[in-house]
């Protein structure tokens, strides 16, 4: 590896993480779309930045794209108080409006600036370390590391002061507002860091792609955990692997850095949507089908508790009288039998002992209606699950 | 440029004849967007199509309009569907799932991009077109095509404009009638993908959503009902399109698709403003209204509750009277008097007999709904 490589190395992993942080507050505050318009909009304000100082890594170009990250969010919210359109399509309408305005200026001055729309959707990282920053003569490295590193360290500084703050308002605003902990303060704090990261990124990887690195880690880490700590370090570790993983791979197909990253993040998504033990597709669609089996077994015992009369505990008369399929009513029929809550003598079905205390105890949970105590029921009489 | 270009012009009458009738179709379709509350789906699906256009070109190996087409439509429809299992099946939000899609469809496809750039038959040049739009590519073919789009979705949205305006309004009782919901959804769905995709050449991934929006959210604040509403959708969009157009071929170096979308805002702000129902301007007038017809009343009763201890209501009174009290300025005076229910001499006021009867019934409805 060359220093030019671990350079853009660790400046993706920066960003990543830099967008990590402010996107798990986003996604858990159901504000995530918000990232794509702040992307978006910030392109007028890196424009016009651009024409004052003719430097896209000046603290004054980042400070008045941010704003306008921040004045966009204001808007929406403006619109959205206006009740003349519904919450997204305030959004909707905002962002486009000033990525036109941000687009239309690149063109008319396409000659004198140095700045392309192919940058603008992509980033330029690869050419990030090549902008150094030189203090007295000295080399000290890339200029963009150093951006988004002093973005970064604020960020988790702000982060470490505010963590409980920013915890309680996300998940309960009322309680926060209640305490004391101006809501309206943490929002806007909230809004002009993601403003300003956003802003950081944007230069990295382009004004789209920002918003994967901003989404896609915590969503990610949110299908994994319920710890809000947890998800904080998950999403950043996602964010990193993406950024190595991404340059490497980029390296392989020669193409975009910022777009394989991305594609590194979706296969990411994709596997944990797959296969995450609690939320993912499998685990659902499994627990689904436990559950679906173990109400067939409780009607089934309550069926036989109900009835004394040997026909209609006959083993064919359940496939017509409960009207299920014939193979779901032996997997019934199996499951009863190995946890020992029935028995079959001449097809006939009868409970046992133990299937009549579960069922007597099942009836009175079920009438006085709570749901959890079904499952240490069921905890507590099977020894195999459906 | 001249006005008579647009009839004499071949290439420029193609390309205002495309972006009317892609303004269009959007604003039709962009009406149901928004009223399901599905705006910013359009903005997902738009992004979303991008690698089905990389693909198509890398699998098929040749720059064909319509192969494309057909590319990002599958891609579009792949998104849609990924979002809406991500909102059934976990515990993301449609927020997240929309952001997620958006983005990660979206990368990929760019990395197709610059994939298929250092290819060695690489003569992609077309394929960056469709990240902004570029309506200077659009043949008379395009416009045959869009045009037959947009008849084929009227006729089957005339076909099931019952069932469809249910579905908007009251989905729940949609199902309970009977209606297959699903297969509605699907429908309305699917169109409003192909809209999308009709527009990537024209208007570009990144700013086909606001084509979709745009229209419908200012046709919206002018009228109540779904049929005007849609029609005026149409309206503002096929307007967008010329506007766009003209402007955008009036000077170098403005591509279409943001004019466009400059154009369209522009039709959103006006009516946001300016519309006399719900528009901003009036709605603050009305407000402004109110409140001085509450002073002049809050000022009546005032003077009402001196005047009925008096023998003779029309007994005169000094104004410094009324000093401490809100509400009261020299202006509510005039308009009391103008209205002929005081009347002012000097320094002083007295009630006149109508002002009198009209405090009394105003003081007794009032007293009435505290109880």
């Amino acid at each position: 590896m060359t220093s030019i490589q671990v350079e853009i190395q660790l400046i993706a992993a920066l960003v990543a993480m830099a967008c990590a942080i402010p996107g798990t507050f986003l996604v858990l505050r159901k504000m995530a779309m918000i990232s794509d318009a702040i992307s978006h909009s910030i392109l007028p304000g890196i424009v016009l930045g651009f024409f004052i100082t003719q430097d896209l890594n000046s603290p004054l170009l980042i400070l008045l794209a941010a704003l306008t990250g921040v004045i966009t969010v204001v808007m929406v919210e403006f619109i959205q108080k206006t009740g003349l359109v519904k919450a997204d399509t305030a959004i909707g309408l905002v962002f486009p409006a000033l990525f036109s305005i941000g687009v239309i200026l690149i063109a008319k001055n396409a000659n004198d600036v140095h700045l392309d729309i192919d940058a603008v959707l992509l980033g330029e990282l690869a050419f990030a370390p090549f902008d150094r920053l030189e203090v007295g003569g000295t080399d000290i490295g890339p200029k963009s590391l150093w951006v988004i590193g002093t973005i970064l360290l604020i960020s988790i500084s702000l982060l470490i002061l505010f963590f409980k703050e920013l915890k309680l308002s996300t998940f309960d605003k009322g309680l926060a507002a209640t305490l004391g902990f101006s809501p309206m303060i943490l929002h806007y704090g909230l809004m002009t860091v993601s403003s300003v990261t956003i802003v950081g990124a944007f230069d990295a990887v382009g004004a789209v792609l920002v918003v994967a690195l901003v989404i896609a880690p915590a969503a990610t880490a949110y299908l994994l955990t319920n710890d809000l700590k947890k998800m904080l370090v998950l999403a950043c570790l996602f964010g990193v692997f993406s950024a190595i993983a991404g340059y490497w791979m980029a390296n392989l197909l020669d193409a975009s850095i910022a777009g394989s990253m991305t594609t590194v993040l979706g296969i990411l998504f994709f596997l944990v949507y797959l296969f995450a033990p609690q939320q993912g597709v499998f685990s659902v669609y499994f627990r689904e089908r436990q559950q679906r089996k173990e109400v067939s077994l409780l009607v089934f015992l309550l069926h036989l508790q109900n009835h004394s009369d040997s026909k209609e505990r006959h083993v064919n008369h359940l496939q017509d009288h409960i009207n299920w399929q014939k193979v779901q009513a032996r997997t019934v029929l199996d499951l009863a039998k190995r946890n020992n809550l029935i028995q079959i003598s001449n097809q006939i079905a009868s409970l046992t002992p133990k299937g009549e205390e579960f069922t007597q105890e099942a009836l009175r949970y079920i009438t006085t209606n709570k749901e959890t105590a079904i499952e240490e029921l069921k905890t507590k009489f099977f020894l195999f699950r459906g | 440029m001249e006005l008579s270009d647009f009839f004499t012009n071949y290439t420029l009458r193609t390309i205002t004849l495309g972006t009317t009738v892609l303004g269009a179709i959007c604003g039709m379709l962009g009406s149901f967007a928004v009223l399901r509350k599905q705006s910013l789906l359009g903005d997902a699906i738009s992004h979303a199509s991008l690698p089905g256009i990389a693909l198509a070109f890398i699998l098929t190996g040749v720059k064909d309009a319509n192969l494309i087409l057909i590319g990002a439509l599958i891609s579009g429809l792949i998104g849609t569907f990924w979002i809406k299992g991500i909102v059934r099946r976990t515990r993301l939000k449609s927020d997240t799932a929309l952001g997620l899609i958006l983005s990660l469809f979206f990368g990929f496809g760019m990395l197709l991009l610059t994939f298929i750039q250092k290819m060695p038959n690489a003569n992609q040049a077309g394929l960056d077109k469709y990240l902004f739009g570029q309506a200077a590519t659009l043949v008379e073919q395009d416009v045959w095509v869009m045009a037959t789009v947009t008849g084929v979705s009227l006729i089957v949205l005339l076909l099931f404009w019952k069932e469809l305006k249910l579905l908007l309004f009251d989905a729940d009782y949609t199902k309970t009638l009977g209606f297959n919901t699903k297969f509605l959804d699907i429908l309305i769905t699917s169109f409003i993908v192909l809209a999308i995709v009709m527009g990537l050449q024209t208007v570009g991934v990144v700013l086909m959503s606001a084509m979709l929006l745009a229209p419908a959210a200012a046709a919206r604040q002018w009228t109540n009902s779904l049929g005007t509403m849609i029609i005026l959708a149409s309206i503002f969009g096929a307007f967008s399109g010329v506007f766009g157009t003209a402007i955008s071929a009036s000077q170098d170096n403005l591509s279409t698709g943001p004019v466009i979308v400059l154009v369209a805002a522009g039709f959103v702000l006006i009516s946001f403003v300016f519309s006399p129902s719900r528009g901003i301007l009036f709605r603050e007038l009305r407000f402004r209204q109110n409140r001085k017809e509450l002073h002049l009343k809050k000022t009546l009763t005032f003077m009402y509750r001196i005047v009925k201890n008096h023998d003779d209501i029309t007994h005169p009174h000094a104004i410094r009277i009324l000093n401490n009290f809100q509400g009261f300025t020299k202006k509510t005076l005039t308009k009391l008097e103008e209205q002929e229910l005081i009347k002012i001499a000097g320094n002083e006021w007295s009630m006149t007999h109508k002002g009198y009867d009209q405090a009394s019934t105003m003081y007794n409805e009032l007293g009435k709904s505290h109880d």
